[in-house]
């Protein structure tokens, strides 16, 4: 039944909110966003021990530690777990966490269908790991060309489980994409325009757009994948006429906008963080929406400059080497404009703002050098050393973990009411910084010289030792530095300083109500008059104008009811019978009807339940 | 299952003033044409680089699915003058056009299922050859769609003997053609690109 | 910006065509449907074939999103979105056969 929250929320109703069940049936946004952090910094957990045992096996030539079967296992399911499990899904955290905050909504426009998002996603990444019990995790890199991944060369389910998980995460990141459209289009508080919306609302928007676009292009090569390996369809088969590289192509037509998935988030969250500790609005708001759209835009015309070895013919390579060069203008333009930021601004070097640091400084870096594989002759020396790891592992962890890191520093608080220490929170940022630096450093140098990436082992006379045992040594202060975050979280979790509804002196609205904020977020719905409303409120003598009130935060005076969605289980049914169905492909194409049914049947009741106040 | 939300959010205001269901579907109708673009592409790319036959163009049948083409169309028609029924409190008229919309649909399957069972009995089957692979799924995954569209017109259909179907619901049908027409337009670019297109002898070169 | 110009959903509702239009929308199509399977089987124009296809199920095309669809009534944010699709599926399409030599 329906659920009418008055300001301080009914007796009965408080009742509910607790206990495993709660959770499986939440639809509160907040939650979720929870929900998708803690999964996805367990998995970054995993993907990062598998790091480890491949930088053991890497600290010594010729190591046997590692055999190189599960060697091909490790960095595998490594890149997949970190880009799929805990770098989008931290990204996901955050959208769910805070962009209905920011734009003064209540909750997301489709509730359920957001709870169904992270089930997906939570069966999915289950299914894709659980590979490593029956028989094997995908051994193909995380771009599984064509023709490694041939019954004949991968005869174990392996790559099934790679397409079928991939699936699974596609649905997830889909529906979660479509929700955040329609939630940032239409739950906005009345008077944000999209030009007034926090940068990190665009970037969410933006990256959402990409999804939108780019995942169904994945699921026709995923599908394709499939049919080729389980039915027997030729899609790949040169021998039957088919190309392989058309699977390359379908790869990286999805890939390359996946790393603006993956980098956009931090750059909004950067955004946001570099003002506030500036005390100055950021500088020149419009060029760095404007440049996220535009790398949004150009994001799908640069795909085949990850294929510039494979023979595209000379056109091909100046066009997308042409593109390639582009798309940096814009990255180059935010870059610039979060330095003219910093310039003149009463600086606080709160951990929050040395993460921000930090990932302008490993951004540019990690930009650098990718913009010199724009360049097919030096692309063509470059591909598969370690030179490229060392590049996208700068953009990948000097950028998007760095920057996630530090939105947990900056939003922790608004989502426990407590703060993270800030002592911890500098020896974790230092050991960190220090950490990636001294890991993959060094790795440009390893890749210049030639050493290639995916390979097990090395000979000693390579000369390419020490600089290795350096980067053992660095991951694992890395691992260390992870470590102090977990001990500063758990114990910020219980028993930390308690942080106020606006501990940062922040500029956008999630801060003008309490911390955690109430289940129904706002008890009032703001009214907004620029782009940093909140700020504007606390400051009126800075406006020239008459100074705008918003009239939000949980202390102001409530509507009558506010009507917040019903808690549902359809959605983990509909999930757990998609990743079945999917799981179940494996083990016979017409078991997965079984799962199929499940999901069916959660799809029936889902329509037919009801979910709002006027249906009883 | 995305679009059939509870009529719940719809009845909140939005700063576009657009429904979200509505904007959702057709956020979701612009994913969908990347998803029959990469089809279509694959098929281009393959279409003639069958190194065993049968080739397109001795086995597409134009008399046949320009039958079902057609058929398909005039579903579509029925399709909006059932909104146009409900939208007017007729659900009499509404009735009959969504039942006839959903049978056309079901007739276009009936000629689907034909049409493969043709291919295959001249030897034609998914595994043959790499036209055949592209070929059978981009139409397979066309008719999955008129599937799901069959039946959702069918649950409306349905529907409305418990509970009628008035006019501040037409919605519920609107979407539902949204989905109809979109599925008709990708048809119009299959018989075109596919058959008409497709079953041209290669230029020798 | 974009959403000043957008105006309540039922302000266009008023707007769409008559069961007459509609009717002679499906004559239309069905017309031209009929037109291009008698071109397909004239030898003569066998060099323009591509061409006149194209164009016809580009009407066609025409004919159902903008009043089946009602894009043409409707906000213009939904034909925004959907044409927005429609242009990146055709780029990404023309590239892919570019690649593979397909065209030119
Ligand atoms: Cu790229």
């Amino acid at each position: 039944m329906a659920t009418a929250v008055g300001a301080f929320g009914g007796a009965d109703h408080a009742a509910s909110k607790s206990g495993v069940w709660s959770w499986i049936t939440t639809v509160d946004h907040k939650r979720i966003g929870i929900l998708y952090g803690v999964t996805a910094v367990t998995f970054f957990l995993i993907g990062g021990f598998e790091a480890l045992l491949i930088r053991l096996q890497l600290a010594e030539a010729e190591s046997t530690l590692i055999a190189a079967g599960l060697f091909n296992q490790l960095f595998t399911m490594h890149a997949l777990t970190m880009i799929f499990l805990a770098i989008m899904p931290l990204g996901a955290a955050f959208f769910n966490f805070i962009v209905p905050l920011q734009i003064g909504a209540r909750d997301v426009a489709f509730p359920r269908l957001n709870a169904l998002s992270y089930w997906l996603f939570l069966f999915g990444a289950l299914l894709l790991n659980s590979s490593f019990i029956f028989g094997g995790a995908p051994d193909v890199g995380w771009f599984a060309y064509a023709n490694l991944t041939a019954l004949e060369y991968s005869p174990s389910s392996a790559v099934d489980f790679f397409a079928l998980g991939m699936l699974v995460l596609g649905v997830s990141s889909l529906a979660a994409a479509l929700n955040f459209i329609i939630t940032i289009l239409n739950l906005r508080a009345p008077g944000m325009t999209l030009m007034r919306m926090p940068v990190f609302t665009w970037m969410t928007l933006v990256v959402s757009f990409l999804l939108v676009f780019a995942l169904p292009i994945l699921t026709v090569g995923l599908v394709q994948l499939l049919f080729w390996r389980e039915f027997g369809m030729p899609f790949f088969s040169a021998e039957a006429g088919a190309d392989p590289l058309l699977w390359q192509h379908i790869f990286w037509l999805f890939g390359h906008p996946e790393v603006y998935i993956l980098i956009l988030p931090a750059m909004g969250i950067v955004s946001e963080i570099l003002p506030t500790y500036s005390r100055k609005p950021l500088f020149g708001y419009s060029t760095v929406v404007f440049a996220g759209v535009a790398i949004g835009f150009m994001g799908f015309a640069v795909w085949a400059h990850h294929m510039f070895t494979v023979g595209l013919g000379s056109i091909a390579l100046a066009a997308f080497s042409a593109s390639t060069m582009l798309i940096a203008v814009p990255t180059g333009i935010k870059i610039f404009n979060w330095i003219a930021t910093l310039w003149g601004g009463s600086i606080q070097f709160t951990t929050a703002m040395l993460f921000a640091l930090g990932f302008v400084a490993l951004f540019v870096i990690g930009g650098l050098s990718g913009v010199m594989h724009a360049s097919p002759p030096v692309d063509t020396q470059q591909q598969d050393t370690y030179f490229v790891v060392a590049h996208l592992h700068y953009v990948l962890f000097g950028g998007s973990i760095m920057g996630l890191f530090g939105g947990i520093y900056y939003w922790f608080p608004k989502m426990t009411g407590r703060l993270l220490s800030e002592g911890w929170g500098k020896l974790h940022f230092w050991l960190m910084f220090i950490g990636m630096n001294v890991t993959f450093g060094p790795m440009h140098l390893v890749g210049i010289d030639g050493m290639p990436r995916r390979i097990n082992t090395y000979d000693e006379s390579m000369g390419w030792e020490l600089l290795n045992q350096i980067e053992t040594v660095g991951a694992f202060i890395i691992a260390l530095s992870v470590a102090v975050f977990l001990v500063n979280f758990f114990k910020s979790v219980k028993s930390g300083e308690p942080a106020g509804d606006d501990p940062w002196d922040g500029r956008t609205l999630e801060w003008s109500i309490s911390s955690p904020p109430p289940e129904y977020n706002f008890a009032r719905i703001p009214v907004v008059h620029s782009n940093e409303p909140f700020w504007d409120q606390k400051h009126p003598e800075l406006k020239h104008d008459a100074p705008p009130v918003i009239a939000g935060g949980a202390d102001g005076e409530a509507e009558e009811s506010i009507h917040m969605p019903n808690p549902s289980y359809w959605p983990i049914v509909v999930g757990f019978g998609t990743a079945l169905a999917a799981g179940l492909v494996i083990v016979n194409p017409w078991l997965a009807s079984i799962g199929a049914v499940i999901g069916l049947l959660g799809i029936y009741g889902w329509v037919f339940e009801p979910a709002g106040p006027e249906h009883h | 299952m995305t679009t059939n939300t509870t009529a719940h959010e719809s009845h909140l205001a939005t700063t576009t003033g657009l429904d979200h269901r509505k904007l959702l579907m057709w956020l979701f109708l612009a994913s969908e044409c990347l998803f029959f673009g990469s089809l279509i592409a694959t098929f281009l790319l393959y279409k003639d680089a069958s190194v065993v036959g049968p080739q397109p163009h001795e086995i597409l049948n134009i008399p046949v699915t320009s039958t079902s083409t057609f058929v398909l169309l005039t579903s579509s028609l029925a399709m909006v003058l059932a909104l146009a029924a409900v939208q007017r409190n007729d659900v009499v008229s509404a009735r009959f056009w969504i039942f006839a919309t959903a049978f056309l649909g079901a007739t276009f399957l009936g000629f689907q299922v034909y049409e493969f069972y043709e291919f295959v009995i001249h030897g034609l089957t998914p595994k043959t050859n790499v036209f055949g692979a592209s070929f059978f799924t981009l139409t397979g995954f066309h008719g999955a769609h008129v599937t799901v569209g069959v039946i959702w017109l069918m649950s409306l259909f349905f529907y409305s003997f418990r509970h009628g179907l008035p006019a501040e619901r037409s919605l519920d049908v609107e979407l539902c053609g949204l989905y109809w027409h979109f599925v008709d337009i990708v048809w119009v670019v299959i018989f075109t690109v596919v058959y008409l297109i497709g079953s041209l002898e290669p230029a020798a070169t | 910006m974009a959403e000043q110009e957008l105006h309540p959903a039922q302000a266009h509702e008023s707007a769409h065509p008559s069961p007459a239009k509609y009717i002679l929308i499906a004559t239309y199509l069905t017309l031209i449907t009929i037109f291009e399977v008698l071109i397909y089987y004239v030898d003569a124009l066998q060099d323009y074939f591509l061409w006149i296809f194209l164009v016809l199920s580009a009407v066609k095309f025409y004919y159902v999103a903008m009043f089946y669809m009602h894009l043409k009534f409707d906000a213009r944010i939904f034909k925004t979105l959907f044409i927005f699709g429609l242009v990146l599926a055709t780029f990404i399409m023309a590239a892919l056969l570019l690649l593979f030599s397909i065209i030119i």
